[in-house]
Formats: C-alpha cells, structure tokens, sequence
C-alpha cells in the first residue's frame, strides 16, 4: 500500500477511471483563463448566471468532484425548465384534476389510497381505496383452534391490539356459556383501558406530526412507552401479546403492578396538561382543526360510523357506558361528546377520553377483587403448570388443549366493544368443532373511513391530511 | 355481566329482506353496524327455525337501535345458484364498503349497489377467498423422505 500520490504529478501517468464520464467538459479551450491569472494554475474562473466562479484545472479534480458536475450539468435551474406558455394543452377553467394520496403518504398512516378530485385546491371529491394491506386473516382464523386464534386477531388493529383478543374471547366465551370469575373481568378491564390510553396517546403523537407540531409526537410516543412497558412486564410483549384468551388471560398480573399503574396514571394526567399548553390553547393549531373536516349526527348515523367520530357530532354513544361488557356498569366515567364534529372536537374527545381512562383505572386499582383470573372449566382451561409434573392425565390434558384444542357449542353469535377507534365486533359461527366456522371482525376503522369523502368535501387539500388523520385509520384493521 | 352475545336474530327470506330491514329501521334501529356473510357449504345442516330457507350462503345484517340500545341481526339465506341479493344501500348508505367486502370475498352480487367492484383484492383477482371451496394457499411442508446426509 503506497501513499497516495500528488494527483497533479500523476495524472497523466494514471489514467483516471471516470476519463470517459468527465470527456464531454473536459475541453478547457472555451473557458478565457483569468485575465490577472499569469501564473501557473490557481483555476478556472467562469463567469456564470450566479457570478464568478472559480474552478480548479481538471486535471487536478478529484473524480467524486468531477461526478458532481456531471450531475450538476444534468439539472437545469428552474428558471430555465418549462415554460408553461410553450405547452400546446388546453386547460378548461372548470376543469377539475384526480390526484393520488398514497397508497405511500405518510400522512395516510399506512398504505391508504386516497383519490382525489381536486378544483384547484378544493376537494370536491375522495374515494378512500383500500386493500393493500390484505392478508386474509379472517380466511386464516378458520384455520387455526379458537386456543391459537387470539394470536390471529391480535394482529388486525396493532395500535390496540388487547381490544382484538378481548372481543375475540368475549364471543367465544359468549357461544361456551362461560361463567367468568370476577378477577379475570377486572384484569382485562385494566389491560383494555391502558390500551386505549397508549392507543389514543399514539394519535396524538401522529395527528400532531401531521399538523407539523413534531414534539407532540415525541412527546405522544415517550408516554406511550411507558404504558408498553407495563405490557412488557405483564404480557412478555409490547404488542400483540396473545394475553387476553378464550377463558381469562394467560397469566395474573405480576407482583407491584398497582405501583406501575400509578406511575402510568399521574404521569400521564400531568402530560395531558402539557398537551393542553402544546396544543388545544394554540392559535395556529385551533385554526387548522376548528371547523375543519366536519360531519353532522345524521350523516355519521348514515354512514355506521362509531366511537369519537359519532361521539363528536353530539351523540353521546359508548358502548362501555350504553351497553356495558365486562364490569363497566361498576364504574365511573364520563362519556365525552362535541358539538360541531370537526377535527378540533374529535382531539380533544381523544384527550378527554385518556383522562376518563385513567379514571377508570384508578378506580380498578382500587376494586381489583381477590381469585382466579381464568375460568375453571376444565375443557377450556389448561392445567397448570405445576400439575403437570405429577399427574400423566394432567400433562395428556394439557397437550389436547394446546394441539386439538376445545369445542365449542354450534351457534352464531356477534358481541361488540368500544375500542378507541369505535364499535369492534366479531361475529362469530361455530360448527361444533375446535375451529371456529367463520369468524368476522367488524374493524372500525374500515367504516369510519366511508367518512372521509363527506368530512373532506369542499375542504382545502392541505387539511385532507389532518382529516384523514382525525379518523384514526389503522390499516392492519381497515384489511384484516 | 361478562358479554352480550345473546341478541334478537330474525332469518327473512330473500323476498322480505328489504321490507323486514326497512320495517326495523322505522322501529329505531338507526345504525346498520355490520354486514358479513357464512358460506355454509360445510356446514349446512346447521340449525334454522321452522320455515327458513336452507341455502349455502348466508348474509347477516347487524343492525343497532341507540334509542334503545338494542342490537337484532337478520339473516338471509342466499342460494348458490342465484347468489344475489338486494342492496341496503338506499336504507344505510355505511354499507357500502361492507357489501363490497362481501361481494369480493363471497362473490355475492348486491343488485342496485353504485359500485359493485372488489374492495379487498386486486381488481383482476380471480375467485372469491372466503368460499369454502376456495383453497388456503398454504404450500405443504415435505417432511418424509427428505435427502438425508450421506
């Protein structure tokens, strides 16, 4: 290995690698050396549109340099492009123009194709287009046991993915007839409420970087994490725990977790009023959302949409609070409802619901009873694992629930929550097997956006990014 | 109180689909909250009240009253060889998306629908996934008689 040599003395001696990209400007005989310049290279002086400019002699340039130039040749400055007048196409004045937002826009949270018909900067029209994200898993869900099927719908809404398992088991504990002990209600009560908590922390962390406020979302992700750390410690997951199952949950809640709760709940609550000063008294945000993206009662009825979008419009309609599941009637909290049903409204139905979330939670670290959290019923429930080490029926037990799983009763049945985004629910059939005959989500996101094209009419296309935004799309939901 | 999974369920004929959903949104059920469909090829000896039509598919409307917090869920026998049924569209204009979710992954056409195209899948996509006879796609692991290490 030699040192690397002067290029000025080698030049000629070592032919460069790029001799044939750097031929075309290689001719130095148009440019007029410097008039003061006698002496022996210094450069190339060129006057050019921007002034003068000094270039070193090309023999002396350094390839990654000459590259640059060929490049810079390359781009014209913008000036010099198009002239729109020396285009021969005719453009009607009431012409109106189809753009595509997406499927790749980062502000469509995902692979979300909006069409657009734009007048101007008017929208006129949208027609959401969907489906990229299609895996089938509603096919797949009839392939695996209902024991192996929490892990399935736990994948659909990602952002809340604890409200997938509930609704799941709920169904398929509502066709076994499952007597379920109180504790296991009061553990998924928490666990759900902490979802929506992070859920709704993680849409005003990106609904304020949509609206190019970037430390809301610092700010939004840095508590969500905390409350994913607590999953960590009590599932094994961040996300998609597989931690709410047909018959309870797969474990107790571990040792200190009021401890961890509590921290979650003040800390949050303090953040909230940071949230306050970052965002709901700003002018410049309560521009951008007041009035923005509106939609009346009537039409969110219309359209089935559900949960902040129709609580917005003034109808005051949570299932947790009008047809209560698990142990929600003992409970109190407040049901957040606007006025106008724009996107100021459906932020701070958002941020309030995180305060009466943490409400809840309070409220269920103080009531959490004493006793099983999973239901007795042998043909559902494994055995536990200490049992396994002394009984062979145990162990034989143990391996049928996990590889044949269990059966359950023929029938139909639909059970419904509110999670954050809306009404969740499966509709479930049962042939009598160990493998549910068709299982339907109904994924909220997937209604509430047939709200876009009326909530965007007539709104300028520089707020469809902060409408899109307010109706809290998760992909992974919208196509299962 | 653990779940609410026992709801009114009303099994109309193909005919009376549209009255009986009509008749139960003027009784105050304002949001149609969902739309799906069952292929009971498999299954098709499952239990129906007196009367209801046997046929393979089944659409099922779930519909929800907010005055009276109440859900009831109508199911219509739809046959496989005629596999059409009348849009809800007019009534509820929020499922559209749902009924083309069931169009694309059933193949059952909803007459009167403004845009009856696939949702889902890509647009040339052939076969309706959700069909019991539609295969699963998995490709099968050959774990015998494998090249062992010589």
């Amino acid at each position: 290995m030699t040192e690397p040599s002067d290029p000025r003395s080698d030049a000629e001696s070592e032919p460069r690698p790029d001799s044939d990209l750097a031929a075309p400007i290689t001719d130095q005989s148009e440019w007029e050396p410097h008039p003061g310049a006698d002496h022996e290279p210094a450069g190339l002086v060129a006057e050019t549109s921007e002034g003068t400019q000094e270039m070193t002699p090309r023999a002396t340039t350094e390839p990654g340099e000459l590259r640059r130039e060929v490049g810079a040749v390359l781009r014209l400055p913008e000036g010099a492009a198009v002239d729109p007048e020396d285009i021969d196409v005719e453009r009607g004045e009431d012409e109106t123009m189809i753009i595509n937002m997406g499927p790749q826009h980062p502000s469509t949270h995902g692979v979300l194709r909006l069409m657009l018909e734009l007048d101007g900067e008017t929208v006129l029209r949208t027609k959401p287009v969907i489906g990229y994200l299609h895996t089938g898993m509603e096919k797949t869900g009839e392939d695996l046991t209902y024991v192996q099927g929490a892990t399935n719908v736990t994948r659909m809404d990602y952002l809340s993915p604890l409200h997938n398992e509930l609704v799941y088991s709920l169904s398929v504990e509502s066709l076994l007839g499952l007597e379920m002990p109180p504790r296991s209600d009061w553990i998924r009560m928490l666990l759900v409420e902490l979802n929506r908590v992070s859920s709704h922390l993680m849409w005003m962390a990106t609904n304020g970087m949509d609206l190019g406020s970037t430390s809301m979302m610092i700010y939004g992700f840095r508590e969500r994490e905390m409350v994913l750390a607590f999953f960590e410690k009590t599932t094994g997951l961040r996300m998609n725990h597989n931690f709410i199952r047909p018959g309870g949950t797969a474990a107790d809640l571990p040792d200190g977790w009021e401890d961890d709760v509590t921290v979650i709940c003040d800390t949050v609550v303090e953040r909230t009023h940071e949230y306050d000063e970052l965002l709901t008294g700003q002018p410049v945000f309560r521009q951008r959302t007041e009035g923005i993206g509106t939609i009346s009662a009537e039409e969110a009825l219309a359209l089935s949409l559900t949960g902040p979008i129709l609580r917005s419009t003034g109808v005051p309609w949570d299932l947790r609070r009008s047809m209560p599941y698990l142990r929600y009637d003992e409970v109190e909290f407040d049901v957040i409802v606007g006025t106008f049903g724009d996107n100021f409204d459906r932020y701070s139905i958002r941020l309030n619901e995180i305060r009466e979330s943490v409400r809840i939670i309070r409220q269920i670290v103080e009531k959490m009873p004493a006793g099983d959290y999973r239901a007795q019923d042998k043909k559902v429930t494994p055995p536990p694992r200490g049992r396994i080490d002394e009984s062979m029926e145990a162990l034989i037990h143990h391996f049928k629930t996990f590889t044949e799983g269990f059966r359950v009763p023929e029938g139909e049945t639909y059970v419904a929550i509110e999670s954050p985004r809306g009404e969740l629910g499966c509709y479930l059939v049962s042939d009598g097997s160990s493998k549910p005959y068709r299982m339907h989500i109904r994924g909220p996101s997937f209604v509430n956006l047939q709200g876009l094209p009326v909530m965007m009419r007539g709104g300028l296309v520089a707020d469809a990014v902060a409408v899109c935004s307010s109706v809290d799309p998760v992909m992974g939901e919208v196509d299962r | 109180m653990t779940a609410g999974g026992a709801n009114e369920v009303v099994v109309a004929g193909r005919d009376r689909y549209l009255s009986t959903v009509r008749e139960l949104q003027s009784n105050g059920f304002e949001l149609c909250a969902d739309l799906c469909a069952v292929d009971y090829l498999g299954h098709m000896d499952r239990p129906l009240p007196e009367g209801a039509g046997r046929e393979r598919f089944e659409v099922v409307v779930n519909l929800l009253s907010l005055s009276r917090a109440r859900r009831v869920r109508v199911r219509v026998p739809v046959p496989e060889s005629e596999a059409t049924i009348p849009t809800l569209f007019d009534l509820y204009p929020g499922v559209e998306a749902m009924e083309r979710e069931v169009y694309d992954l059933f193949g059952i056409v909803f007459i009167g629908h403004p845009d009856m195209t696939r949702i889902l899948m890509p647009e040339d996509w052939e076969g309706h996934p959700l069909r019991k006879d539609y295969g699963i796609g998995r490709v099968p692991v050959q774990f015998k008689e494998a090249p062992g290490p010589r």
